[in-house]
């Protein structure tokens, strides 16, 4: 019992937690301000897209693979989605979302078609899409910024479903829009936890052949998870362009990084095989919690990108010692 | 025959020009434990692959239960009661025990939902049936290779197998549990489970088989009862030559090539001493985790001892890392060739010359013509069945790619060469070469240590056997006095 509690206080996840505790308590000492219902409100806000990235990306590392054209896809989808509705005039949230995860899901088809059919390593071939994506995106489709997005969209933007008022006056509100990430964070616990669809995944990432002898339908699934990855990149798309109340074609181009850091800081084992939902909203949250508030600590803005930098390295270190220990351990 | 389960005829399978199977038949009847023997590439892997449904055959008809099967998926042939277990087992390290038992039933029943305790109580079920005490909760990563093979078992026979193929279920496991698996696999055949063992030990295959098929370059040289076959016969069949083991029992010597003293490993082991002198070959043994392979591994410095003194050729050396073993011309032969020895895509050459490649490096440029013609050499030398130097060493058998982690380092001209597991998975031939390279190497003064558990080939090819217990070892014996049911007492501590 004793050994299983020690267990539960040491794993990745757990880290993570630590880490984020003394961050908070480090920048809630200096600036008492952080410490509130406002700062969760505006961190939300803040890691709400990338959550949506972030949970599709540890999908596909599980399964072993990569996907860093993401954010490609994702700007496409928005733009030619917001193209699209204002060259017709139609004004449907729901044929936003639809026609944005359509697209996304059509890209992220070929990723699987590429990477299953091809046997191109999934880096390379996601790489690949990604700078066809974003060269056709600005070459067909413009490069003009949209702020005009349509009423019955844009109000989305106004839909909160929670209002804090601060005691010397400010409202914060929280947008509905969150409702996306966390619809897709309770999906993706359940079909990873409890379906065979999700066991899968895991399978196909701790030995490919084995899951493919064991009965798995490997290709279907990988076709699975690309355009999973693909549809949530376009979702995720059309959500940022909500939030920010403008479309542009290159606005999440770079972001791919970011988001890989976190699923990785979360405890996901990049070799694939390993990773869970909690642990990537944990390194979403740290990622997002630093580039956020670090400047209450008084860190310059340009520095962030440092510490950013450091935690990912100390962080991915850990999980890697971890790992290592572990196949080094005695066996039973 | 009536109660035949798998019936194979003239099945054909070529990879583009190379014919892998040339019209392989076989019946595998309910109710027996049948063993299919032959010498690395000679179909083995292939048949199996056709048989689970992994493979296509190119020609020929598979009929099961009497039905003909026109196309076999992997999940048909799951599902009509074939269960392979691979040699590497195909269990998920990254899974625990319970899901990994559980996980093909799950897929064969197409269940779309995880039910982990279903998963749970299942895997402790079929633990208890064959008598493994695993916790099932715990990663596989974590399990020895005997456990691990306890899993594929166990998820194999909840899947209601009436076929259970087994390749080389014996390679990585000690005698003791080579037993306990015996039992097991006797058990599930009085159920009338039908049993292939794929295996390429005589005395293993005599102790469990009822019939036996033996195939050799892709075809099917001998089928019949293993009353059928005596020894001679037996091999003849297996090789298409006559192999005579000999047993090495060299000239006494009093130069001393090494001497080990009071070598002690904290946790590990305690206190070995040992010398070897010139023409010596000397064995050791022990159970897994009693520190056999680890007086290997401090030896060439990849986990070095804590303390005792280690004479070479009269010389003390000191060894803190594998640089020190190199620089002082030792060579280890490690247990996983595929993982520790080779760099399985890279060439023939590469392999060859990867442990002295500074030979080759004069003014900072190698010396390729010369790194060819020594691979092309050691090739003909060590009698390895490779055309040239150039192709990926993943396309040798076993066998053969075991001649070459030899020859990498005969090719740094060793001092000591330190062998784990040297004739594992390896064809009885190309065994019967290795030691007689061995042998040779001995008499010119190379010191060989030999670590293996496979008793007979100790007995045969080493004239002094150190037998390691919970880390202890037991005296330098002489092996003329052994033979392997004293040893099997000497290992177990009865």
């Amino acid at each position: 019992m004793k050994k299983r509690l020690k267990n539960n206080l040491s794993t990745n996840e757990m880290i993570v937690v630590y880490i984020i505790f003394g961050l908070s308590m480090l920048i809630g000492i200096v600036n008492p301000v952080f410490f509130g219902t406002a700062t969760l409100i505006s961190l939300s806000r803040s890691m709400l897209v990338t959550l949506i990235f972030a949970i599709c990306e540890m999908i596909v590392i599980i399964s072993g693979g990569i996907d860093v054209s993401f954010p490609a896809i994702s700007c496409i989808s928005l733009y030619a989605t917001i193209k699209f509705l204002l060259f017709t005039g139609l004004d449907s949230p729901i044929l936003a979302f639809a026609m944005a995860g359509l697209i996304g899901m059509a890209f992220g088809a070929l990723n699987a078609f590429l990477i299953v059919r091809f046997k191109i390593a999934p880096l390379i071939a996601t790489l690949g899409v990604s700078s066809v994506v974003n060269g056709a995106t600005l070459a067909f489709l413009g490069t003009d910024e949209i702020s005009n997005i349509p009423d019955n969209i844009d109000q989305l933007s106004k839909a909160f479903i929670y209002t804090y008022t601060s005691p010397d006056g400010i409202t914060y509100q929280l947008t509905a829009l969150i409702l996306i990430p966390i619809a897709v964070c309770i999906a993706a616990y359940v079909i990873l936890k409890f379906t065979m669809l999700g066991r899968g995944i895991y399978a196909i990432g701790g030995d490919k052949n084995a899951a493919r002898i064991a009965g798995f339908n490997v290709t279907k699934i990988q076709f699975i998870i690309y355009m999973t990855s693909g549809f949530f990149a376009g979702i995720g798309g059309i959500t940022y362009m909500i939030l920010m109340r403008q479309a542009s074609p290159q606005v999440l181009m770079g972001s791919e990084m970011m988001v890989i850091a976190a699923v990785v800081v979360g405890g996901t084992r990049i070799t694939g095989g390993h990773g869970t939902v909690i642990g990537t909203i944990l390194g979403v949250s740290l990622i997002t919690l630093v580039q956020n508030n670090l400047i209450m600590l008084g860190v310059p803005t340009h520095f962030q990108t440092f510490v950013v930098g450091m935690i990912i390295v100390i962080g991915t270190s850990i999980t890697s010692i971890r790992a290592k220990k572990i196949a080094n351990s005695a066996k039973v | 025959m009536a109660d035949a389960f798998l019936r194979l005829e003239n099945i054909k399978k070529s990879f583009g020009g190379v014919h892998a199977l040339k019209g392989v038949d076989l019946t595998i009847n309910s109710g027996e434990i049948h063993c299919l023997a032959g010498e690395n590439g000679c179909g083995k892997s292939t048949l199996i692959k056709v048989i689970s449904g992994a493979h296509d055959a190119t020609e020929g008809s598979i009929y099961i239960d009497g039905k003909k099967i026109n196309h076999l998926d992997p999940i048909d042939s799951i599902r009509m009661g074939i269960q392979v277990i691979y040699q590497d087992f195909a269990v998920f390290p990254n899974l625990s025990v319970a899901e990994n038992i559980a996980m093909n039933r799950a897929l064969m029943t197409g269940a779309k939902r995880m039910q982990w305790k279903k998963a749970r109580q299942l895997a402790l079920e079929a633990m208890e049936q064959i008598g493994a005490h695993i916790d099932p909760d715990i990663l596989v990563e974590r399990l020895s290779v005997a456990n691990k093979q306890m899993v594929a078992i166990c998820r194999a026979i909840i899947n209601d197998a009436k076929l259970l193929i087994l390749d080389e279920p014996t390679t990585a496991l000690t005698a003791k549990e080579v037993e306990k698996l015996n039992i097991i696999i006797r058990r599930l055949k009085a159920k009338g489970m039908a049993i292939v063992i794929v295996n390429h030990k005589m005395n293993e295959i005599y102790e469990i088989a009822d019939r036996l098929t033996i195939l050799r370059n892709g075809e099917n040289v001998a089928t019949g009862l293993i009353e059928e076959f005596d020894k001679v016969r037996f091999i003849k069949c297996l090789t298409g030559r006559d192999i005579d083991e000999v047993t090495y029992r060299p000239e006494k010597s009093e130069q001393e090539i090494l001497k080990v003293s009071h070598l002690t490993k904290e946790g590990v082991f305690q206190d070995v001493n040992f010398t070897l002198h010139r023409g010596d070959v000397l064995g050791i043994t022990g159970l897994l985790g009693s520190g056999r392979g680890e007086i290997g591994d401090a030896l060439f410095g990849i986990a070095p001892a804590d303390k005792g003194t280690i004479l070479l050729n009269g010389v003390e050396i000191e060894i803190k890392s594998v640089m020190d073993a190199v620089k002082h011309k030792i060579g280890y032969v490690p247990e996983d060739r595929l993982t520790q020895g080779l760099f399985l895509d890279r060439s023939i050459q590469d392999n060859t010359v990867s442990a002295s490649i500074q030979k080759y490096l004069t003014k900072g440029r190698l010396n390729h013509s010369e790194m060819y013609r020594v691979t092309e050499e050691w090739i003909r030398k060590i009698g390895c069945a490779a055309p040239s130097p150039k192709p990926n060493i993943r396309t040798l058998s076993g066998g053969n790619a075991q001649k070459m982690v030899i020859a990498k380092w005969l090719n740094t001209n060793p001092d000591l060469l330190i062998l784990n597991g040297p004739t594992v998975g390896v064809d009885v031939g190309s065994k019967s070469d290795i030691h007689k390279i061995l042998h040779n190497l001995a008499s010119k003064g190379v010191g060989i240590i030999i670590i293996s558990d496979d008793l007979q080939e100790l007995i045969q090819n080493c004239n002094k056997i150190l037998v390691m217990k919970n880390g202890k070892p037991s005296g330098e014996l002489n092996a003329g006095d052994l033979d392997e049911i004293t040893l099997t007492k000497l290992l177990s501590g009865k």
